[in-house]
Formats: structure tokens, sequence, C-alpha cells
């Protein structure tokens, strides 16, 4: 297996080859590489939104944008030049601090974690040694903005909308940290590039790049994808800006670009989410004949990722949203002590004397049985979801237990 | 080593610029007219009643601090969970010890129905 060196080097080796001290190298190569991948973020942004307005149209058996450009493609950088045009109106009680640094610490929370994704072998911003850790770091730095904005904005329904937002992003980081948590305690490191590199399955020494974690561990795999729609703040749990109830959500008394910067934060950190599930679960950039070309991990990871941003979009059509109590209850009650209790039987398994193969397979097991109970406690509920709102609407059951309706009414 | 973190410091300065550029650029190409409606406290029309900075439910101040309790726990088990392969058996079993200690936080504030959103 041929070893592709990071991108960074190569750089500097380029650079200092030219005759330039090796600081400076470093500095310029690392200033090009940050400013490539914002570049590419805020590039994607445009797609990401056409792409969402797209599927979401079809869904709803609409087409969507068509006018600007080739297939409407160009519509959301008219949107874009739009916005740039609009006055910004601040309104008169707002907290000037918090309501200007919102949006920028929205936007800045979500490009900063690009750092550790890995694009392909050698490809990664910076390969950190606590790369997991890192992520789990900059997710608060959006709940915080989102607090600040509700606060800051001095409106009654962005302040409702703030403390929900609060509410939910903080209940399901805590499932989300423990699914990374079981990745980092069955791979035994944090690095992101590593954690890649561990699912590479090899026959004879051929690199079939299937060892897909997702498949030895599909409970952590849809935990993490359940919390990470509640984080980007998608359908089914879009209760921050349930329209019929807060107008928009935390953003209402935002208007120009400040409200274009929560838009794109919003749209980049679904795929950013999406892009670490691809490398926790689906391999990143593993797939067949990628120790040969390496190039081809590059065009894996991105069709993983987009992928699973589609699959986000289809939910965020198809799907009604939850109630509040339904969102704080499915955390606390089913994810958070289901995640708790499948880290400490990997804990267990993990210091079994048994070989590898078997202690895989166990975890295996203890994830299906996870992902089994979940399912009986949520049809349990569903059950009994069913019997209440029957109670409440059916005019039968009715009957003896409500006041007779007064004289002249339907 | 730490040259590493120099590149997540230039991509905090490039990640601040590119916001703080944008929405100063809409500041300087957009008119400003501000009147006393518009930038009055928009709720659909309707004239606001009281101030916006009420109290608010205790019951947001509960989940922050049982968020607080498992996101501090979660942390301690990152080193934990990247040297698990070398630490002896003894170590394992505080491992468990420690989750269990989370898990009966947990129960605990279900108990006191703090979990409960009424």
């Amino acid at each position: 297996m041929q070893t592709v060196p990071y991108w960074g080097d190569v750089v500097t080796g380029w650079l200092t080859g030219l005759g330039l001290p090796e600081g400076w190298a470093l500095f310029i190569a690392y200033v090009v590489g940050a400013g490539i991948l914002i570049t590419y973020a805020m590039l994607s942004a445009l797609l990401l939104i056409w792409i969402t307005r797209k599927v979401v149209s079809r869904i709803q058996d609409r087409i969507g944008p068509n006018r600007v450009g080739p297939y409407g493609l160009v519509q959301t950088v008219a949107d874009a030049l739009k916005l740039l045009s609009k006055e910004q109106i601040s309104p008169a009680y707002a907290d000037p601090a918090a309501y200007n640094l919102a949006p920028i610490l929205s936007v800045a929370g979500t490009l900063m974690v690009l750092a550790v994704i890995p694009f392909a072998p050698g490809l990664i911003g910076v390969d950190l040694n606590v790369g997991a850790l890192y992520i789990v770091a900059l997710g608060s730095i959006g709940i915080m903005a989102a607090l600040m904005a509700g606060w800051g904005s001095h409106n009654k329904y962005a302040l409702l909308a703030g403390f929900r937002v609060v509410a939910q992003l903080l209940s399901y980081e805590i499932p989300m940290v423990l699914s990374i948590l079981t990745v980092v305690f069955l791979t035994g490191t944090m690095r992101m590039q590593a954690i890649a590199e561990f699912q590479a399955l090899r026959i004879f020494g051929f690199n079939l790049g299937l060892g897909w974690l997702g498949i030895l561990m599909p409970a952590s795999m849809l935990i993490f994808f359940i919390s990470s729609l509640a984080e980007a703040e998608l359908t089914p749990f879009d209760l921050l800006e349930a329209e019929s109830e807060l107008i928009a959500g935390f953003h209402i008394e935002y208007s120009g670009m400040k409200f274009a910067m929560f838009f794109l934060a919003q749209f980049v950190n679904s795929w950013i989410l999406g892009a670490i599930l691809a490398t926790l679960f689906l391999g990143g950039w593993q797939g067949p004949l990628v120790d040969q070309i390496p190039i081809l991990g590059l065009v894996y990871f991105m069709a993983k990722a987009y992928g699973i941003y589609l699959v986000q979009q289809w939910i965020r059509g198809t799907f009604p949203r939850v109630r509040i109590d339904q969102l704080m209850y499915f955390a606390w009650k089913v994810l958070v002590p289901g995640m708790v209790i499948l880290l400490m039987y990997q804990a267990i398994v993990q210091k079994l004397p048994v070989a590898l193969g078997i202690q895989y397979l166990l975890v295996f097991l203890g994830n299906i049985a996870l992902i089994g109970v979940v399912g009986v406690v949520l049809k349990r509920y569903f059950e009994q979801e069913k019997i209440r709102t029957k109670r409440s609407f059916s005019p039968r059951t009715l009957v003896g237990t409500m006041q007779p309706a007064p004289e002249g009414a339907d | 080593m730490l040259t590493q973190y120099a590149f997540v410091l230039i991509m905090v300065g490039v990640a601040l610029s590119v916001p703080i550029l944008a929405i100063l650029a809409n500041y300087f190409l957009s008119p400003h007219k501000p009147d006393p409606v518009k930038t009055d406290v928009y709720e659909s029309g309707m004239k606001t009643v009281g101030d916006a900075w009420v109290q608010f439910r205790a019951q947001y101040y509960l989940i922050g601090l049982v968020f607080v309790l498992f996101d501090v726990e979660a942390l301690f088990l990152f080193p934990i969970a990247v040297a698990y392969d070398k630490l002896a058996f003894f170590a394992t079993m505080e491992t468990i010890l420690f989750i269990l200690m989370l898990l009966a936080g947990l129960i605990y504030a279900w108990r006191k129905d703090a979990l409960e959103w009424q």
C-alpha cells in the first residue's frame, strides 16, 4: 500500500523549493488551504440550497426553481445578490453586541468543523489527534449563537425560539457525543483520518474498503443520524422554526446578509454533519481500489456525503413535525439511556478474553438488541398516543365524558 | 505537532472574516432608511406588550444542568476510550463504575421529574 503524503507537507516542500523560508512557506500553505476549504463551503452552500429546493419541490409535486440558468442552478446566486442589496433593519431595543455577533459566530462555528473532515487520503485540513473532540467542542458554538440571536433580538418569539433551540440542541448533543464515543472506543483513536483508515477491509492484502463501522454498529449510526437531524434543525425536529407558532424562529428580526448567514450556516451544517456521519460510520473515503488510485477517495467521500444530504432532504420533505414533549422524551428517556447502556456493554465486550472477531460479533448483536428495544418502546408509545388522540377526537368515546353542547351549536 | 494548531488558528481567522466581510458588504451596498415602524419589534403587525426579556421557565435550566453533567462525563470518557486497549482490567472496572454513576445521575433526574415536559 502506498501512503499518500499530507497536502500541507507537499505544498510547504514545493514553496521552500522556490526559496521561501520554512515558516513563511507553512503560513502561506495554511492560509491557501483554509481559504480553499471555506470557498468550497460557500460554493457548496449554493448547490446545497438548490438541491434542497429541487428535492422538496419534487416531493410536493412542484417543479421548483427553473428560470435562472439551466435547471434553475443560478437561482441561489440571484437570491444571494438580492440579499446583498437589502437594508439591514436593526430592531430599536436590540442588544447590539449579541444581536450582531450571533450570525458571525453561527457561520464561523460551522465552517471551522471543516478543518478536520478527511476528504481523501492526505486531503484533510489538519489531522488533529483530538479531531473527534474538536467536532464536539465546536458544536456548542452554534447553540450559543442561537441563544444570542434569540436574546439579543428583543422579541418574544425570537426568545421563545431561542430557548427551544437550546433545549433541543443540548438534548441531542448527548446521544451524538455518546455515539461518537462508541466509535472512539472501537477504533482507539480520535484522529479522523485514522478512523477512516480503520474502516479498510483487507482480503489477502487487497483493500476492499468496505469495513464500514455502520455495518458493525448500526444502532450507533442510526442514533448519530437522528441526533444530526436534530442538530441541523431539520424536520422532524424543526420546532424552532414552527411557522405557525413562532413566525420564523430565532432569526425573525434579522434581514439582509445577517439573515443569509443563519441560512447558510444551517445548510452547510447539515452537509457537514452528513460528512461526519460518512467518515465515522460509512468509511469516509474508503472504497474499492482506493489504495491504488487515491483520488477515487474524494469521489467516494463526496458521493457518500451528498447521498446522506439527499436522505436528509427526503426526510425534510416527508416527515411531520414532532411535539416538544415528544422531542425531549425521545432524547432523554430513549436515546440517552440506550446509548449509555450500549457504551457500557461495549466497554465490557472489548475487554473479554476472546478473539477480535467474536468481540465484533458481540458488539453487532448488542447494537441490534438496542434497535429492537427502541423499536418496542416507540411502538408502545405510538399505541398509547393513538388511544389518547382517539379519546379526544372521536365523538363516540366522548359520550358521558363531556358536558352536552349548548343549544344551537353544531 | 504544534504547527497543526496554527492551521486551526488560521481557520478561525478565515471563518470569522468571511461572514464579517459579507455583512459589511451588505451594510455598504444597501440603503439606510430606518423609521420607528420599521425598527419596532416584529410581531406580525400586533402591538407588542411589555418587555421581551422576561423570566423564562425553570425547565430549560434543569435541562441545562443535566446536559452539563453528561457532557463533562462524556469529555472524561474520550481519553479513556483512546487508551482503552492499553488499560488493565482494574481500569475497565473503573470505567464501568464511572458510566454507572452517570446512569445513576440520569435515573435521579428522571425520578425527580426533571425530564418531564409540561
